[in-house]
């Protein structure tokens, strides 16, 4: 079976002093490290087991800059057969709609059983680039899966759906599956494995390859566009309590009892 | 009968190396004089025995008897074809009757042993079937030849018309109990004889089949043992310097290994004495050293059998994760305890390491360790901290002179501290990194940090199976090295000087602060007064000081040199310290255990009588902190890093966190 996975390069903001840049709608990166998606990472692994069980290929794509490459050879390192790298300044900019735009043009024709993409991404957490590629694909979608078989031209999707309830789904194939975390155990990817990889060929599709009109897509073609980027302000009435741990306790026994958390 | 049983012990000979031959290179025809000091002292001295002191002596008796009795066996054999062969004068006779005697009683007591006593040593929960059926028979097999020994001399007495005598008590004895017409000794001295000889012979192929191949395979294992220091990690490969070149990379299967460490798998006595000493089998987790060894060994036999041909490798079990579970991997801290233990020499580390790698290298790296790694390569820290604060411990609260000043490039000191990272970023080992660079400065010692150009010093990636990523970490530091002069380094984490010593081989000595400080102490630079807080105190060896590095003496120096101080040693320490659970990776580590190994080395500390434990490794620290925790003991005991004592010592107030 092709498999085709869609993934992102996102900040990893954990253990960084989050702060604003002077045009108040992006983020001071210069402490960010970059990695693959979290979510993308279990899409691409899923993607590799069903390849292991039922042969086929898998292509991982990617939308971005020239930075954005090292995900897809982390996706390559970890058993992906081939990448497509997709990158024209017009893309730059794009909103969710913009992104599943090019990831559409570069999928359409392609023989090809199953897309999946992580349910979300861990900077912008939007989660909706899955749903719109299924539209714009004409292809059956179920989203945040945390389980998934595939059985000749039928995939079995364990999902989450509203109330911390999870249902078993049965669909034809191909299909637009999003993948939520925990689905399986990602393999892990080595500095070796990685460089293993390095030779190989990645192909840069832009919009004249992909056959886009540059005005449909990137900030031109954005129906969402970012106004102002802020941090929460400060809440107020959090309190600190001081004291050896007996002391604290008790304070904080007779705080609960006095505003009625008791 | 001779030519069968050779033929038969050389073809199972050759069989046995042909694994060998197939596997990978193990270079140790270096370093000649020291392997043969090496043979005379631990091979033929046994001097790894007397660790256990009924065991031991007992093996060095068989051991000794066996020495002795190997020159009669041979005569003995001789006599078939030239009579009068074996008679080689009363003095040999008298000390081989004695000997006999010994091997006797010897094997008596191990078979006491064996059937009454049971030391818990001896099975393995781990293992399938109890090995003591061999044991016995191996026993049952030595008596037997000691016994027909004493018959065949006891009936050529009689035959001879002598009586017995104290020279030679096996032999009276025989001749006292035995009795009959010429014709009836005759045929006895002869049977004697006969069974000396064929047991000798089928004990002779027995060997090679089973446990006693260390009988003749435990000398030449201690020949050609690792030289090197413990802390010193085997090469991916020694015949590809250049990592990424290679095809693959660590252990999977067999022919994987080096030949030295599948003799080590042949020679493996299954005595248990590593098991004994590992902090990771008494805790409860899936790992049993012996069992690397057990389980290799019998991979080795099913594999190249004796009978048929060698199983090709698609048609195996899988070596690793299957044989040798994940499990049992990830459940080493590479301690070193079991190396340490073992009578014969076998190494386990390099093993468990190249098992890692091949793990690594197939992505099969537990889920709690990718985050830490991702963090090293992309931080250069295991706790995904900025790099850019790495060096902000160490500038001191605002307005304040720095603890230790920051070498920027070009810079020159007299020493570097190289702290690592967990001295850079965990808020409890910055105070021990500051106490020490307040003892730095009180004795006048020209010292700076690498500041945020440093990174991890990549120790336990590497001992994790990444090896990648630790040579990744190590260009970094090294370039960060060349930038700046000076004399030393020194560091608080005997981690980070192992790796600096033996992974880096830096030009610069590297130091563990105790031997500065035990240095500072000595030279008169540092004034050490009393504490006088009426408390018992006790030393945790850290592994990589201690076993690795071999160093027990500077910390208890220091110790020493304070006024006053009552000091107690716990059971378990100096070599046979009890790791307390690993650093740097391993605290993300989670393997599944019944008792952590901090909680079982701080009860030690108490059945020892102390109410602080002194140790010299960050990790160490948080280790025996967590479990004064988590056994209730807040209050009652203390852990601390020598340096905070050093500084507490020394006058200096600035107080050490209590446990809160």
């Amino acid at each position: 079976m092709d498999i085709y996975v869609c993934i992102k390069r996102v900040a990893d903001t954990s253990e960084v002093e989050i702060e604003i840049d002077r045009s108040g709608r992006a983020l001071e990166e210069e402490d960010f490290s970059f990695d693959i998606n979290e979510w993308d990472n279990f899409a691409v692994e899923a993607a590799v087991q069903l390849k292991e069980q039922h042969g086929g290929t898998v292509t991982a794509l990617t939308v971005g800059g020239e930075d954005d490459e090292e995900v897809l050879r982390r996706a390559l390192a970890m058993g992906c057969d081939a990448a497509l790298h997709l990158s024209d300044e017009a893309f730059e900019g794009s909103d969710a709609w913009g992104v599943a735009t090019v990831l559409a043009a570069a999928l359409k024709g392609k023989p090809c059983d199953l897309v999946l993409l992580g349910a979300v991404s861990g900077d912008e957490g939007r989660g909706q680039v899955g749903g719109f590629l299924a539209g714009m694909l004409d292809l059956p979608l179920v989203a945040l899966a945390t389980g998934l078989t595939v059985d000749g031209a039928k995939a079995t999707v364990r999902h989450e759906v509203e109330g911390g309830l999870e249902r078993v789904v049965e669909l034809g194939l191909p299909a637009v599956v999003t993948v939520q975390t925990g689905i399986n155990e990602p393999r892990y990817v080595s500095i070796r494995g990685i460089r293993k990889v390095s030779g190989m060929e990645i192909p840069v599709l832009g919009a004249g390859e992909l056959d886009l009109d540059a005005s449909a897509v990137g900030a031109a073609g954005a129906r969402v566009t970012l106004e102002e980027l802020f941090l929460p302000p400060k809440g107020e009435g959090a309190e600190i309590l001081e004291g050896s741990d007996d002391e604290r306790i008790d304070k904080l026994v007779d705080m609960l009892h006095e505003r009625g958390g008791l | 009968m001779l030519v069968l049983a050779l033929g038969a012990f050389g073809y199972i000979l050759w069989r046995r190396v042909a694994l060998l031959r197939a596997a990978a290179p193990s270079p140790r025809f270096d370093r000649i004089g020291e392997r043969l000091r090496r043979l005379l002292t631990i091979g033929f001295g046994q001097s790894r025995q007397p660790r256990y002191w009924v065991a031991g002596p007992l093996h060095i008796v068989i051991f000794a008897g066996f020495l002795v009795l190997s020159v009669r066996s041979l005569t003995l054999i001789g006599e078939a074809f030239s009579p009068g062969f074996a008679d080689i004068g009363q003095g040999y006779a008298a000390v081989k009757d004695w000997t006999g005697l010994l091997v006797l009683l010897g094997c008596g007591l191990a078979a006491y042993r064996r059937l009454v006593v049971k030391p818990a040593r001896y099975h393995d929960r781990n293992a399938g079937e109890s090995h003591t059926p061999e044991a016995l028979l191996i026993l049952g097999l030595i008596s037997t030849l000691m016994i027909a020994d004493a018959v065949y001399d006891g009936t050529g007495l009689l035959l001879n018309g002598e009586g017995g005598s104290g020279a030679e008590p096996m032999a009276a004895l025989a001749a006292a109990i035995l009795g009959g017409s010429e014709g009836t000794l005759g045929g006895l001295h002869l049977a004697a004889f006969w069974v000396h000889n064929a047991v000798l012979l089928v004990f002779l192929c027995f060997l090679p089949l089973g446990k006693h191949f260390h009988v003749l395979s435990a000398l030449p294992n201690v020949f050609f043992s690792k030289l090197d220091a413990g802390g010193k990690i085997k090469p991916p490969s020694y015949i590809e310097d250049d990592f990424d070149a290679l095809e693959s990379v660590g252990v999977s299967k067999l022919e994987d290994f080096g030949w030295k460490q599948l003799l080590d798998a042949y020679t493996c006595t299954d005595c248990g004495r590593c098991s004994d000493h590992c902090p990771a089998y008494a805790s409860g987790t899936p790992l049993s050293p012996r069992m690397i060894s057990i389980k290799t060994r019998e991979a080795a036999y099913a594999q190249y059998p004796v009978r048929g041909s060698v199983v090709p490798p698609e048609q195996r079990p899988a070596l690793v994760g299957e044989t040798i579970t994940e499990g049992e991997l990830w459940s080493c801290t590479t301690c070193g305890a079991c190396e340490e233990a073992c009578p014969v020499m076998i190494e386990y580390i390099d093993k468990v390491v190249d098992m890692r790698r091949s793990l690594v290298d197939d992505g099969a790296l537990p889920a709690t360790l990718q985050k830490p790694m991702a963090a090293l390569e992309k931080r250069g820290n295991p706790y995904g901290k900025m790099a850019r604060k790495r060096g902000e411990w160490a500038e001191g609260a605002e307005g304040e002179e720095p603890v230790v000043r920051t070498l920027k490039k070009g810079d020159e000191a007299e020493v570097l501290y190289f702290t690592d990272s967990c001295a850079a970023f965990d808020p409890r080992i910055q105070e021990t990194a500051s106490a020490f660079g307040r003892v730095l400065a009180r004795a006048g010692v020209d010292a700076g940090t690498l500041g945020k150009d440093e990174v991890d010093s990549g120790h336990e990636a590497r001992r994790f199976g990444e090896e990648g990523l630790f040579l990744s970490l190590k260009d970094k530091n090294e370039a960060a090295f060349e930038e700046r002069d000076f004399a030393r380094v020194v560091t608080t984490d005997p981690h980070a000087m192992n790796a600096l010593r033996h992974d880096y081989e830096l030009e610069q000595p590297v130091l563990h602060h105790s031997q500065l400080i035990a240095e500072l102490v000595a030279d008169g630079k540092l004034e050490l007064g009393a504490i006088g807080d009426g408390r018992r105190y006790t030393f945790h060896d850290p592994c990589y000081l201690g076993r690795h590095n071999g160093d027990y003496r500077s910390p208890r120096r220091v110790l020493d040199a304070i006024p006053g101080l009552e000091t107690v040693e716990m059971e378990r320490s100096a070599n046979r310290s009890f790791c307390c659970g690993g650093g740097s990776l391993y605290l993300f580590n989670e393997t599944e255990c019944e008792r952590r190994m901090g909680e079982i080395r701080l009860d030690q500390a108490a059945e020892a009588g102390a109410q602080v434990v002194v140790t010299a490794c960050p990790f160490c620290l948080i280790n025996l902190e967590d479990a004064i925790k988590t056994t209730g003991r807040d209050g009652e005991m203390e852990a601390i890093d020598l340096a905070e004592l050093v500084a507490r010592a020394t006058g200096d107030a600035e107080p050490v966190t209590e446990n809160e």
